[in-house]
């Protein structure tokens, strides 16, 4: 164990993986010589070559679209796109090539790709820079999409989606990259797609969240502790496959649920986990179900006002956690 | 209501110390109106309001020190100021929640599915159990503590309020105090001071250098320059931006100067960043011009001036004082002809000018004459150098000084 900042366990699972296999690469904007604008692939092209860590024009449907075509000669391309906000000329790659090859090819052949992304705001990055965009692409059968909120998962993580047969959306809030550090395994670290991780025990609410949200809530969590409300923290990681067994599990244990997450609320990923409690639960259901998003506005504004208006934070987190606690 | 928060004032910073509060409780607020100050790491910055109203609660106290995003007041806005308000006090303010989905429900005889699977599973009537939800609704909990300790008396199940304990002062110590001795509050700034000056006797072993420096024909230069500069360049020409001119040389020079101790390594910063004292009235501040080392002596002059007019008028940013690599003391303008700087950390040394003093000096091995005269005082981290190092170090600036004449440029 040692313990890392987030965006080296990125790093090092990539690294560890392109030592032991060389069928995986890296490609994207600025990534090489560069190494990346926030310095996630610093020193890879050093060690790798630029074969193997590759600079590529400023074209994201290129970008994916070359990953594409390599997944499909049997390479492990890790795809980087610069921020999420630009994914979007590449998803028609994403979703009519990538999420489709395995079935309009009846198992024939697969697309085991990478595409990695930071998302998010808080850090004044304003309407290109701050989006989250995975509501976009859990509505997408065939694609994995995961979201680890702690180093040693993104370094488990990373590593399960490179070895993954199918296509993998690894997005990264960039607000972590620097900020969150924990022990991170040396060598070898596998974190299974799809299993949610329960990182607080308690009696009285369930938060069930991801990403930065989930030290967010963590915080809200602390807070609330010392006016004895106990909390029940569940981190998704991996946004698909949900892990519906730990969903029903945590709303289970206290009957109150908030579902927290930065993207704004209309159509998010909250509305699903909503769904499936109200599904299976129902019995169990001790209060509504709460969602707490981000508000339903374009975009993520600059000035810090407008930029605190958007962003949730411990202390919203909290009043809702509190509300709901008093219900 | 509006809850104002401590703001993130610089890339690591995580906590800030409040100073004066600008604004009084009942004071009515308008948007970018100054509310409080805020002290961190020797800037003192003022957090204006985002809204319109007025301030109803203070919650974080002068002298306090809170993490970054506590909520350090409220303002009342200001279509709903409540009249107890507006009056002197504030006393305890009622906040009302517009979650439609959470409103309590008047009718406690609706349970919710969790209650009534429950209830029904222990055979217990949910209306004989005593409800400590929104509205006194029946909670699963409840249920489950009706369950769990039957037949004893429920009624007091209240949760502690909310209480926001206001962050407990620093320890500070008492001397003898006399009958007619006046009591100082200490100010966050100075209280900033203290602290690193303390860290910083205590953790560095000091050592200490003095050398004699002949700045005859760098005076003649500066006199020669002094008002031609003044008329071009529309700011006075000093002697300092001459000495920071070969200290910033003489760190290129020797590297292990411009350094930082830490535990496990030496830094040894590629960035030459020159911390520069500065005194105001009531404090001490210490900007840094970031890459000294690519300015010239107008360069210097330029940047020195706008920093030590922006540390008098309290502007400076937290840019302007982060990052510096070595301290340049100007103590001679108070007239001293030699000190013992403490050291600025997590820098190596410090380096004090003192006043340039004309005196009799030995010339030309055997010849008396009136030169200009000025000590140079360095401390070093004894840790980082030694005096051999910082002997070449002082001799190198000393020899880049008296090698200035007529002919060195100023650009």
């Amino acid at each position: 164990m040692t313990v890392k900042l987030y965006i080296d366990a990125i790093r090092d699972a990539m690294v560890q993986e392109m030592r032991s296999d060389p069928s995986v690469f890296v490609l994207g904007e600025d990534i090489g010589l560069r190494g990346g604008v926030f310095r996630v692939t610093q020193g890879m092209i050093e060690e790798f070559g630029e074969q193997r860590v590759m600079d590529t024009p400023l074209a994201e449907s290129g970008i994916v679209g070359v990953a594409v075509g390599a997944a499909a000669m049997g390479l492990k391309p890790i795809a980087e796109i610069q921020f999420v906000d630009f994914i979007l000329p590449a998803v028609n790659q994403i979703i009519s090539e990538a999420a489709k090859m395995r079935y309009r090819s009846n198992n024939d052949w697969t697309c085991p790709m990478v595409i990695r992304a930071p998302f998010g705001g808080g850090v004044h990055g304003a309407l290109y820079h701050s989006q989250s965009l995975e509501a976009m692409f859990y509505h997408i059968p065939g694609l994995k999409v995961v979201i680890p909120s702690t180093a040693a998962d993104a370094k488990g993580l990373l590593t399960a989606a490179i070895r993954d047969p199918d296509p993998v959306l690894f997005f990264e809030h960039k607000g972590m990259y620097r900020s969150i550090r924990d022990d991170v395994p040396d060598g070898e670290h596998v974190v299974p797609i799809g299993q949610a991780a329960v990182r607080r025990v308690g009696t009285d609410i369930t938060v069930i969240t991801y990403g930065l949200m989930v030290h967010y809530a963590m915080q809200a969590a602390d807070e609330l502790e010392k006016q004895g409300i106990s909390t029940y923290i569940l981190d998704l990681r991996s946004i698909l496959p949900l892990d519906r067994d730990a969903i029903v599990d945590a709303a289970r244990k206290t009957g109150k649920v908030l579902v927290v997450h930065e993207d704004n609320k209309t159509g998010g990923v909250g509305g699903e986990i909503s769904a499936i409690i109200a599904e299976e639960a129902l019995f169990d259901l001790d209060a509504p179900i709460v969602r707490l998003g981000g508000p339903d506005v374009p975009a993520m504004a600059f000035n810090a006002s407008m930029e605190r208006f958007y962003m949730l934070n411990p202390a919203k987190i909290a009043d809702a956690m509190r509300t709901l606690a008093a219900f | 209501m509006v809850d104002v928060l401590m703001p993130k004032l610089g890339e690591s910073v995580t906590e800030g110390t409040l100073g004066q509060w600008l604004k009084q409780v009942g004071d009515p607020v308008q948007k970018y109106d100054s509310l409080v100050e805020v002290v961190t790491d020797k800037v003192t910055a003022e957090i204006p309001s985002d809204v319109d109203g007025v301030l109803s609660e203070i919650l974080v106290e002068q002298n306090h020190t809170v993490v970054v995003g506590t909520v350090i007041a409220r303002i009342t806005t200001v279509d709903k100021i409540p009249d107890s308000i507006v009056s002197v006090s504030a006393s305890s303010i009622v906040v009302d929640r517009q979650e439609t989905a959470l409103k309590p429900q008047k009718n406690t005889k609706r349970f919710s599915p969790a209650v009534r699977q429950l209830a029904a599973m222990h055979h217990i009537d949910p209306l004989s159990v005593p409800g400590t939800g929104l509205g006194g609704r029946v909670t699963r909990k409840d249920i489950l503590l009706a369950v769990s300790t039957p037949l004893v008396d429920q009624s007091v199940q209240k949760r502690p309020a909310t209480v926001l304990q206001p962050q407990a002062p620093l320890s500070r110590t008492f001397h003898d105090q006399q009958a007619n001795d006046q009591l100082l509050t200490i100010t966050p700034i100075r209280r900033t001071i203290a602290t690193r000056m303390t860290d910083s006797s205590r953790d560095i072993p000091h050592a200490w250098m003095m050398v004699e420096v002949d700045v005859t024909n760098m005076v003649k230069l500066r006199e020669m320059n002094k008002c031609s500069f003044k008329e071009k360049e529309g700011i006075d020409l000093t002697f300092f931006p001459f000495f920071m001119k070969a200290v910033v040389e003489a760190l290129k020079a020797f590297p292990m100067v411009n350094s930082s101790w830490t535990d496990d390594h030496i830094i040894l910063h590629k960035e030459v960043n020159l911390s520069v004292a500065v005194a105001t009235e009531d404090a001490l501040v210490v900007p840094v011009i970031h890459q000294a080392d690519r300015l010239s002596v107008f360069g210097l002059a330029a940047a020195v001036t706008n920093l030590a007019a922006r540390a008098r008028q309290n502007k400076l940013t937290i840019a302007d004082v982060q990052g510096g690599t070595f301290t340049l003391n100007n103590t001679g303008a108070f007239g001293s002809i030699q000190s013992m700087p403490i050291i600025n950390t997590p820098q190596a040394a410090i380096v004090s000018v003192e006043s340039i003093v004309r005196r009799p000096v030995v010339v030309n091995s055997d010849c008396l004459a009136i030169r200009s005269m000025v000590n140079l005082c360095i401390s070093i981290d004894h840790r980082v150098l030694d005096g051999l190092v910082t002997g070449r170090f002082m001799r190198y600036i000393k020899d880049k000084l008296e090698a200035m004449d007529d002919s060195t440029s100023l650009y």
